[in-house]
């Protein structure tokens, strides 16, 4: 049976601040820069996921987009779709980056129970965009 | 070694149907997608190949080469057609993007001079796309 990768994006906008209580009110600055405005600001983020397995003869599918955008709409958009990241549990203990961000996303969808979850990719902007993989190990997908 | 990415871009009509299953059944799994009028996309193709660079040319494949033979054994197969109707590889699978970049590999597979197929991927949307390695 054939292996394929479905990759899937989804659109989500939320406000952050970048901030660690270990670091002064000067190292927070000189290291986080306007990023550090205490009142926040806010992205347009694309979170795109990547599941790799076998196509399904029946179905032709590697998994079945109906219930991968539900478990996303349940999962992801409820919980941090136009929300302040820094006001949420899963950034209670670490900074809002969206190298977190991708982390903790890549956490949420590993649970996804019908497809094995391949890589996370987060564009925070058009410019910047982050990925996370278990182990790293495969660039595929 | 290098790797080299050609876009193409084909429209096409399809719907999702496994012809062992009963109406119900297709339609509770596949839901709107089984609407047996079809539907369309338009497809956004990527596919990328493997090689070494020749030290004459630079180059790793010619591009226009490799644009004739995506056009001649993809595009011209499939744009303004409809997959399921009109595509011999889809009378018995179901044309999803998934199986749709298989059966691209498939028909472009040993056809590239002096590169190697890597990668074909299939945006079905923009927000949406298949990939495959040629994994078995």
């Amino acid at each position: 049976m054939a292996t394929a990768y479905l990759s899937r994006r989804y659109h989500l906008s939320a406000s952050h601040r970048l901030h660690s209580d270990a670091y002064t009110a000067e190292q927070n600055r000189a290291t986080y820069g306007k990023c550090n405005n205490p009142h926040g600001h806010g992205h347009n983020y694309i979170v795109e996921v990547t599941f790799g397995g076998p196509v399904d003869e029946a179905t032709g599918m590697v998994c079945d987009l109906g219930e991968l955008d539900a478990f996303a709409r349940t999962n992801l958009l409820e919980r941090f779709d136009a929300m302040n990241l820094n006001t949420l549990d899963a950034f209670r203990d670490v900074v809002s980056t969206t190298e977190n961000f991708t982390m903790e996303v890549h956490r949420i969808f590993a649970a996804f129970p019908s497809a094995r979850l391949a890589r996370v990719k987060i564009e925070e902007t058009s410019n910047n965009s982050f990925e996370y993989a278990d182990r790293m190990q495969s660039q595929k997908g | 070694m290098i790797l080299l990415t050609r876009k193409a871009e084909f429209s096409s009509a399809h719907f999702y149907w496994n012809d062992s299953w009963s109406k119900e059944e297709n339609e509770r799994v596949f839901g709107k997608c089984a609407n047996r009028n079809g539907h369309g996309h338009n497809y956004t193709l990527e596919v990328t190949v493997a090689g070494e660079v020749d030290p004459v040319s630079g180059f790793v494949v010619d591009l226009k080469q490799l644009k004739d033979i995506l056009e001649r054994e993809v595009v011209s197969v499939y744009d303004h057609r409809h997959l399921n109707l009109e595509v011999p590889e889809f009378a018995t699978r179901v044309p999803t993007t998934e199986n749709i970049a298989i059966a691209i590999w498939e028909r472009l597979d040993g056809k590239i001079p002096n590169a190697k197929l890597h990668r074909v991927r299939v945006y079905e949307m923009p927000d949406l796309f298949a990939d495959y390695y040629g994994e078995r």
